[in-house]
């Protein structure tokens, strides 16, 4: 079996309230999980369970109060994110964790095509070709999502809700990262957009992919799968 | 096109450096490290002690403590306040820029916006006059200023094209170090974003580092990969962008957080 691409270790989560009396937020206690490559996990549990806060802390935009979070990417050494520099983490993610949240950040004036083709343009070290090779696999990720082509060109700021969730997962899934982060991606998106993520999702894990997601949608996360696990069992006991 | 993380000498290093004026504690022992490429935010209220940290690093003033390096072409980490002020103009003119707040502070405001592109390649020895010109039209269609405009002086530009003037100034010698004060505040929302997506797209193609001060945590979110949070002349809390926005770990950082009107 491959060694896990993703484990956390003993990880707690507790937020300190400095200015409302140093109130003290237990969120997540004692988790414990593996992800190998080629799986997909998926996150269970009522809202405020703390879904979104496990995919945070793995993607090191929270910080872990206790425990360890080890990404190993297949061929590198493996990164300790509880530990690791700023200059680590940025790096960890460009090469190796793959995040879709729910929103887009806008930037401003740049265009959809572009905000796209922010990862593999960071890659091509200013080589035409491989810039141009980035802005075509751009478009067919926009296609391929139903981004009409009259849009491209605009600033995603004025899209509506689900046209910007849909550049996002393009944005987020052009480059094939190792580990994939995906905090509800298909939360605003019809019918045959769910579908095209679904697909989207199983390619990834099929190219060997480790996936944590939380899905609204109980029928997308049945259809991509592997194992599940409930949030709540990481709460501490009250 | 990304320098290995092997490289494991940082471009600028910072250690213990502290300013006081009279009984006033203006900064207390900062301590950093800066890689190449890495753009940083020092953000923090009015007083808090960012400018004095920004001009004590970039030998504007001299610090009562600590020490400054910064690693030259020939690869050696050299000692800033310990060198020559000539050496430190040198350095100032070639492998540094400073974008000031103001940008009448920054730029001469009565000379041709040519000339100010050129000023720096000038004291390196470029005395050609058709290549200064063609470069100068270069730069200034790299900030977007319309290069009809490289025989008019900076009095008549807008606030947000002084401003863009400045960084191809700035930016003419390819330094490898940017400083920059304020750089967006003064200027209107959407002559800022402009000018917020033009040095996001600088930062990146000429792999340059730099010192953002800015008391606007939008800008530190869209520029930043590192952020420092001052109060009261301390570092109070270090890390990555998101992280120190997302989830502030120190009562001030907290409070600056939540302080943010979300539009």
């Amino acid at each position: 079996m491959n060694p896990p691409l993703l484990q956390m270790k003993g990880v707690a989560k507790r937020f300190t309230l400095h200015h409302q009396n140093g109130a003290e937020l237990s969120v997540l206690h004692n988790v414990d999980l593996e992800v190998r490559p080629g799986e997909c996990l998926v996150l269970d549990g009522p809202s405020g369970m703390g879904k979104s806060t496990l995919l945070k802390l793995i993607y090191a935009n929270y910080r872990a109060t206790e425990g360890r979070i080890t990404v190993a990417p297949p061929g590198s050494a493996p990164v300790e994110v509880t530990e690791a520099s700023p200059r680590e983490l940025v790096r960890l993610r460009r090469e190796s964790i793959g995040y879709v949240s729910q929103f887009l950040r806008v930037i401003p004036r740049v265009s959809a095509l572009d905000v796209v083709a922010e990862a593999l343009v960071e890659d091509s070290g200013d080589d035409p070709a491989a810039l141009e090779a980035a802005r075509e696999q751009a478009r067919a990720w926009l296609t391929r999502l139903r981004i009409p082509e009259r849009l491209w060109a605009l600033p995603p700021a004025t899209f509506s809700g689900g046209e910007q969730q849909r550049v996002n997962i393009a944005r987020n899934m052009i480059k094939p990262r190792p580990l994939m982060l995906l905090d509800e991606p298909t939360a605003s998106l019809d019918a045959a957009n769910t579908r095209t993520v679904i697909e989207l999702i199983q390619e990834a894990a099929a190219r060997g992919a480790a996936l944590v997601g939380i899905f609204h949608d109980a029928h997308v996360g049945d259809a991509v799968a592997t194992r599940r696990i409930n949030v709540g069992d990481f709460r501490r006991a009250a | 096109m990304n320098t290995p993380l092997s490289s494991s000498t940082p471009l600028l290093r910072v250690r213990g450096v502290a300013k006081r004026y009279g009984d006033r504690v203006a900064l207390h022992d900062a301590s950093f490290d800066l890689w190449p490429g890495e753009v940083l935010a020092v953000v923090g209220e009015s007083g808090s002690g960012k400018t004095t940290l920004l001009n004590a690093i970039a030998a504007r003033t001299m610090p009562d403590a600590g020490s400054v390096e910064f690693l030259g072409r020939d690869g050696l980490l050299q000692d800033v306040h310990g060198m020559s002020q000539a050496q430190q103009r040198l350095l100032a003119r070639t492998d540094w820029g400073f974008v000031h707040q103001n940008a009448a502070d920054g730029l001469r405001m009565d000379v041709s916006a040519g000339a100010n592109v050129g000023e720096r390649l000038m004291g390196l020895g470029e005395r050609h006059y058709g290549r200064l010109r063609c470069t100068a039209e270069e730069w200034l269609q790299r900030v977007e200023i319309d290069p009809i405009r490289i025989d008019d002086a900076p009095r008549t530009f807008s606030g947000g094209m002084r401003q863009r003037l400045q960084i191809a100034r700035n930016l003419v010698t390819q330094p490898r170090l940017i400083f920059m004060d304020e750089p967006t505040s003064g200027l209107d929302v959407s002559v800022q974003a402009r000018l917020l997506d033009l040095m996001r797209q600088l930062t990146r193609q000429m792999h340059l580092a730099a010192i953002i001060v800015t008391h606007d945590l939008a800008v530190a979110r869209l520029l930043a990969h590192r952020m420092m949070v001052m109060q009261r002349g301390r570092v109070v809390e270090a890390g990555l962008t998101d992280q120190v926005l997302d989830d502030p770990q120190h009562p001030y950082t907290q409070l600056l957080v939540s302080s943010v009107l979300q539009p």
